[in-house]
């Protein structure tokens, strides 16, 4: 049900929409659920939409905790939680 | 650690190498605890889990059930055959995700609808439909299934329709939400559940809230989780956590895409375009308030109300009574022990929906784990 | 009117066209004799003698009905050639002749038929292949899509052609190159998906590959072009054909990042994608590093990889590794992959 794919915004929303870039795939987008998103953020795509946005910093922080996660000896020790 | 992330690292490089989901996977089988059942409740999770391997590499020490997460999977037949039967009898054009296209209601498809003559097409969006109704006479009916994850964006385009005065574009809405089916599984426990994969992309639009009566009134640990072998992997380890502890409560694993409150504007939409209605659930029976129908002001684009029809529940042949996909959905069965799995139920012959749809239960097992893999 | 070209006014086909008569005639003579130019073909007969060939002669056939016929990369007469000429060298033959029957739509226009059978001639010619004969048949509109091609080729070989049931265990699995290319490009020009991409089709004749590791000819076991149902179903195919069962590694499939964006972004699954320019070699593992070395000397082998190799578990199927390092089926497609959402 979650098929949903990050993509980059390249430019500006006109009539809320946007070009992505999937990776060298770019498709227009409609933004209109992501009104926070600009150029150069990260969405994510479902059906033509764009609908929430990937936050660098939280990314970043994932894969700090996975690495903390395969290191560690105990999954409980000293874990953080990621939830806001 | 803070260099700019591009977008290969945002996703695919969550693990390159897969270096840390070896660790994690080593690490969940060399915890010591004993036998724990976890279900995951979407579609995409059910086909990435078989497709990485991770449900046979876990298996004899954790049991990954399957639940009703594949949004073609729950539309009952009598839906599916309303679908059917808009493109059949309504000579209407009927738009749709791919993902319907060979689902078999009791007695066609819609693929087989479209050899047949009737006018199906294949969207990837449902802006599409707008499209081809802004440059064409006939009447055009989007079929709209989904959960949360796409009904903002049906909802988005039901307004759009109707701000510009569509005429001929109407909506065959059954889409479903998925709250209600969890508190069933919850109260319905035929099969022990230890803690609940959440649906990522659901709740990157509802949030984390929805899902708190889960542990709270059941006391079942949950995490929503992303959908790469690392955040799988992860998502598992944290509930064996909250196991461990004794401390349920709702984790968010894919905190990168998912904020507390969801998305408010997508809720907005949703809110504006749809209202809550009783609806049948394929395995599970009616659930109150588990469907979305559209609102009165919007009633004009209600493919239903156009074409004055309601679902018909029509008598099941032999075979089709003897389809297992309900007991498939809520886990009460894998679909292994279904009589029909892999012998007269495959994926060219399918005689229930879990077997064809692109995340039916059945279908993933099929494809990635039958045959003593 | 011969040796005319079209006037300004004649610029669609016509049921004339399709006719048999004077129309007709002129059109077989300035799109056709005059691209595809060679001695049998000229001389306007309903047949082709192409003389004694000698060795085994090996034959088949194909129709391309694909849709957009213009596509990054190619064109379906181009696809229509290639095809046939991979059919026929897949066996190890060399390809010869070719025939080729055209069913065009009433209205098709005529400067795409020309753009059409240059392409045809120029890909024939680059492969030393001739098109000696063929046939044009007009119909209403609306009774064909734009443009119906079949080829049918002749190609000859000494001894024993490559079957797709000789794979044995132990044989190792080469791919001369990325997959699913083709595949994306076509869908990429859809409506209702467009989307920009650099990817072009990978559209190619594969004799000149061929004819680079033909010297190994007796250690190549099976050897077949992906096509539609991509790699995926190749390799069941020659596994069920053969009887062997096949252990691929995921992460050795040679796959461009822009394929992979692409079908994630359409859900789809970029090893049941379309090729119309590669080949899977099922060699004994002995000679598996030159046939692998002399691949890649060759432009349309540059990125060939060693994905994997056949073994006998049982049951016969097709086993892939997954990055993580458990194993899963790689099945046979079942029906058309349509983009989803779920």
């Amino acid at each position: 049900m979650c098929l949903a794919i990050p993509a980059k915004i390249l430019n500006r929303r006109q009539d809320n929409i946007s070009k992505v870039d999937f990776g060298g795939v770019i498709k227009e987008v409609d933004v209109t659920l992501v009104p926070e998103a600009s150029v150069g953020d990260y969405v994510l795509v479902h059906a033509g939409f764009a609908i929430g946005v990937v936050e660098e910093k939280e990314a970043l922080e994932t894969l700090e905790l996975l690495r903390q996660m395969a290191e560690q000896s105990d999954a409980s020790d000293g874990e953080q939680d990621g939830a806001s | 650690m803070h260099q700019t992330v591009n977008r290969m690292e945002l996703h695919k490089g969550i693990d390159p190498g897969s270096r840390y989901s070896k660790a994690l996977l080593e690490k969940i089988l060399l915890e010591d605890i004993e036998h724990l059942s976890f279900m995951e409740v979407c579609g995409t999770h059910t086909m990435a889990i078989s497709r990485f391997g991770i449900r046979r590499a876990l298996a004899g020490k954790i049991e990954l059930h399957s639940g009703p997460g594949c949004p073609v999977c729950v539309t009952d037949d009598a839906e599916i055959d309303l679908a059917i039967r808009m493109a059949g009898e309504f000579k209407a054009t009927l738009c749709t995700f791919g993902d319907m296209m060979r689902v078999p209601g009791s007695s066609s498809s819609l693929l087989m609808e479209k050899a047949m003559g009737s006018r199906v097409v294949v969207v990837y969006s449902p802006l599409y439909a707008l499209d081809i109704a802004r440059q064409e006479d006939r009447q055009i009916v989007f079929l709209a299934v989904g959960f949360e994850t796409t009904v903002p964006s049906i909802a988005l385009t039901i307004m759009r329709t109707k701000q510009e005065g569509v005429k001929n574009l109407s909506f065959l809405s059954l889409n479903k939400v998925i709250p209600p089916a969890l508190n069933f599984l919850c109260e319905n426990r035929e099969v022990r559940i230890d803690g609940f994969i959440l649906p990522g992309h659901v709740s990157t639009v509802i949030g984390v809230k929805p899902y708190e009566f889960i542990p709270r009134r059941f006391g079942i640990p949950c995490v929503i989780s992303g959908f790469e072998q690392a955040d799988i992997l992860s998502s598992i380890l944290m509930l064996m956590d909250q196991n461990k502890r004794g401390e349920p409560e709702v984790r968010d694993q894919y905190f990168r895409g998912v904020r507390r409150e969801g998305n408010l504007k997508a809720q907005e939409v949703i809110e504006e375009v749809f209202e809550p209605c009783d609806s049948r659930w394929r395995g599970i029976g009616m659930l109150p308030l588990s469907g979305l129908k559209l609102k009165d002001k919007y009633k004009d684009f209600d493919a239903m109300e156009r074409f004055n029809v309601k679902p018909q529940v029509v008598y099941s042949s032999q075979v089709k009574r003897a389809c297992k996909c309900g007991e498939v959905l809520i886990a009460r069965i894998k679909p292994p022990q279904c009589p029909l799995f892999a012998v007269s139920c495959d994926p060219e012959h399918p005689v229930g929906p879990c077997m064809v749809s692109t995340e039916g239960t059945c279908a993933a097992y099929y494809k990635y784990e039958r045959a003593g893999v | 009117m011969k040796g005319q070209e079209f006037s300004v006014s004649e610029d669609v086909i016509t049921l004339s066209h399709g006719s048999g008569g004077l129309v007709s005639r002129e059109l077989i003579n300035n799109v056709f004799v005059k691209k595809f130019s060679n001695a049998a073909l000229s001389r306007l007969d309903d047949f082709a003698n192409v003389g004694k060939v000698g060795g085994n002669l090996i034959f088949t056939t194909d129709s391309y009905v694909i849709d957009p016929i213009f596509f990054p990369g190619g064109d379906i007469g181009k696809l229509s050639v290639c095809g046939t000429i991979n059919d026929i060298c897949m066996s190890g033959a060399i390809p010869l002749f070719i025939s080729v029957g055209l069913i065009i739509e009433e209205g098709f226009l005529i400067e795409d038929l020309l753009k059409i059978s240059r392409s045809m001639a120029a890909t024939a010619r680059r492969s030393g292949v001739r098109i000696v004969c063929g046939d044009t048949k007009v119909v209403d509109r609306g009774k064909a899509d734009k443009i119906f091609i079949n080829t049918a080729g002749i190609g000859k070989i000494d001894g024993s052609p490559i079957y797709g049931s000789g794979a044995m265990p132990g044989d190792a699995v080469i791919v001369s190159g990325f997959v699913g290319d083709h595949g994306v490009s076509i869908l990429s020009r859809r409506s209702g998906l467009e989307f920009s991409t650099s990817l072009k089709s990978d559209c190619a004749a594969l004799d000149g590959l061929v004819k680079d590791i033909i010297e190994f000819k007796n250690d190549i076991h099976a050897m077949r072009d992906p096509t539609r149902g991509g790699i995926a179903t190749l390799l069941n195919e020659v596994a069920k054909q053969s009887g062997v069962s096949v252990f691929i590694d995921e992460k050795d499939i040679p796959i461009r990042d822009e394929v992979n964006a692409a079908c994630e972004m359409l859900g789809l699954d970029p090893l049941y994608l379309a090729n119309e320019g590669k080949l899977v070699v099922f060699a004994d593992k002995r000679v598996a590093t030159e046939v692998l070395s002399l691949m890649r000397k060759n432009k349309l082998g540059k990125d060939a990889a060693n994905i994997g190799e056949v073994t006998d578990m049982i049951p016969p199927r097709v086993y892939c590794r997954t990055q993580l390092g458990t194993t899963r089926l790689l099945d046979m497609l079942s029906g058309e992959q349509f983009p989803r959402i779920c």
